[in-house]
């Protein structure tokens, strides 16, 4: 489902991504550990095409409308209602609004609310709900839940779960192995642009992962 | 990509780009009372024996709208920045002319109304006669122009440090052919000639419309690129 070859890109002198391989299989869900400034939101950017790697190629299957991407900003309109923005999202996917995924994400009440007047837990479950307007097959996470409230971090679990059942693929960044392990198939640590580490998960409980990438990264 | 769904893309932008204006109205109201400071300024600053009306107002009402639209376009993509919208948009597997089409729609609706607001207040501090089909025509064809080029300009320089000051110092190079017509056939049709004397300039501005905005549409998914 998504397939990257040899990526490279560098930012002046930092090497954000050193000939980084790998693919990701329908039902597969790759969480990238790696602390600050190893690259992990380069990579995501390239995979989504909203950046071109200077050498290598990643490609997704089904092109850009095949990808939800959910990161540390909600990509939403402050002065716009939750319905509104939506709905926008939505005509640029050539969808209908999805009445369904509001409800299952709990937003029925604030939907007529500006998004300005949400609070953030509220804003991110919008902002999952964006993301996910036409059903995407491959989902991009940039520290996903990074402010989320405790009923946005179960929502979005949820739906992580559901996504990677349909058979559906996932790539998530972030450098808090804990929250990213439970979800995980595949875990690689990424280290200075590279994938040090790159291995299915097979059982592993998030302390052992925890501790092989400390090994990895120190 | 058909033409159609270049055009319903570009509208959802548009008018989303709209909504968020008339639900903040910051820009529309910092604009308007630029525009209004700014003629009220030159119409009590100037010595009205030494230079007519007929020859003043021309040039007062370009340089009104021209730096009222460049306040405009200054925030045409700010808003994008906001939250990464930007990012949404590129991500989406619409057309990017379509992007650039929306923005332009919006930008345009957006200084029309900034000059439907100017219009009448020339009229009535410089005397002149402002609402005839071939100056509108004038207004219209120019607006058109830099518009055009401008909200290009505002896409390329958004991300910058600079950009407030950058996009003027990019555009006015190509407002300046735009503008010359433009003052010469107002100043034309203010003086009471009739519009076979400005057809040359109406022509000139009208192919300057359709090259920019072409080549804005080409260019566009470029300069958008990281």
């Amino acid at each position: 489902m998504l397939r990257a070859e040899g990526l490279n890109h560098r930012f002046g002198a930092i090497r954000a991504l050193d000939d980084v391989s790998f693919s990701v299989q329908p039902g597969q869900t790759l969480a990238v550990f790696g602390p600050n400034g190893a690259g992990k939101t380069t990579l995501l950017r390239v995979l989504a095409g909203l950046i071109q790697p200077q050498r290598g190629r990643a490609d997704v299957v089904g092109g850009r409308r095949a990808i939800g991407w959910i990161g540390h900003q909600p990509q939403l309109y402050a002065q716009l209602t939750v319905r509104e923005n939506l709905g926008f999202w939505a005509s640029l996917y050539d969808v209908a609004p999805p009445a369904e995924l509001i409800a299952r994400l709990g937003l029925e009440a604030h939907v007529d609310r500006p998004v300005r007047a949400l609070s953030r837990g509220l804003v991110q479950r919008v902002a999952i709900a964006r993301a996910l307007v036409h059903d995407p097959t491959v989902l991009l996470l940039d520290e996903p839940f990074t402010g989320l409230d405790r009923v946005a971090a179960e929502a979005l679990s949820r739906l992580l779960g559901r996504h990677a059942a349909a058979g559906r693929a996932s790539v998530l960044v972030t450098h808090n192995v804990e929250e990213g392990t439970g979800l995980a198939t595949d875990v690689a640590f990424m280290r200075a642009g590279r994938f040090v580490h790159f291995a299915p998960r097979a059982g592993r409980g998030a302390a052992q992962v925890a501790e092989e990438y400390r090994n990895a990264i120190a | 990509m058909r033409s159609p769904e270049l055009l319903r893309h570009a509208w959802a932008v548009a008018s989303k780009d709209l909504l968020v204006e008339l639900r903040s109205r910051t820009a529309i109201v910092s604009v308007a009372t630029f525009v209004v400071l700014v003629l009220m300024v030159f119409n009590f600053g100037r010595d009205q024996t030494a230079v007519s009306n007929v020859d003043l107002a021309p040039s007062i009402l370009w340089v009104t709208f021209t730096f009222a639209a460049i306040l405009a376009l200054n925030r045409a993509f700010q808003i994008e920045l906001e939250n990464q919208a930007l990012d949404g948009l590129l991500l989406a597997p619409i057309d990017r002319g379509s992007i650039y089409l929306g923005k332009l729609i919006a930008n345009l609706i957006f200084v029309a109304t900034i000059e439907v607001i100017g219009l009448p207040l020339i009229a009535l501090f410089f005397n002149v006669r402002v609402l005839v089909a071939p100056l509108v025509m004038v207004i219209a064809l120019a607006t058109v122009g830099f518009v055009a080029v401008g909200t290009l300009f505002s896409a390329m320089t958004v991300r910058t440090r600079f950009a407030e000051l950058l996009l003027p110092v990019l555009l006015l190079p190509f407002m300046i052919l735009p503008l010359r017509w433009a003052a010469l056939a107002t100043g034309l049709l203010l003086a009471g000639r009739p519009l076979s004397e400005v057809q040359g300039w109406l022509n000139m501005l009208a192919v300057y419309d359709v090259v920019f905005v072409v080549l804005a549409i080409l260019l566009f998914p470029a300069t958008v690129n990281e």
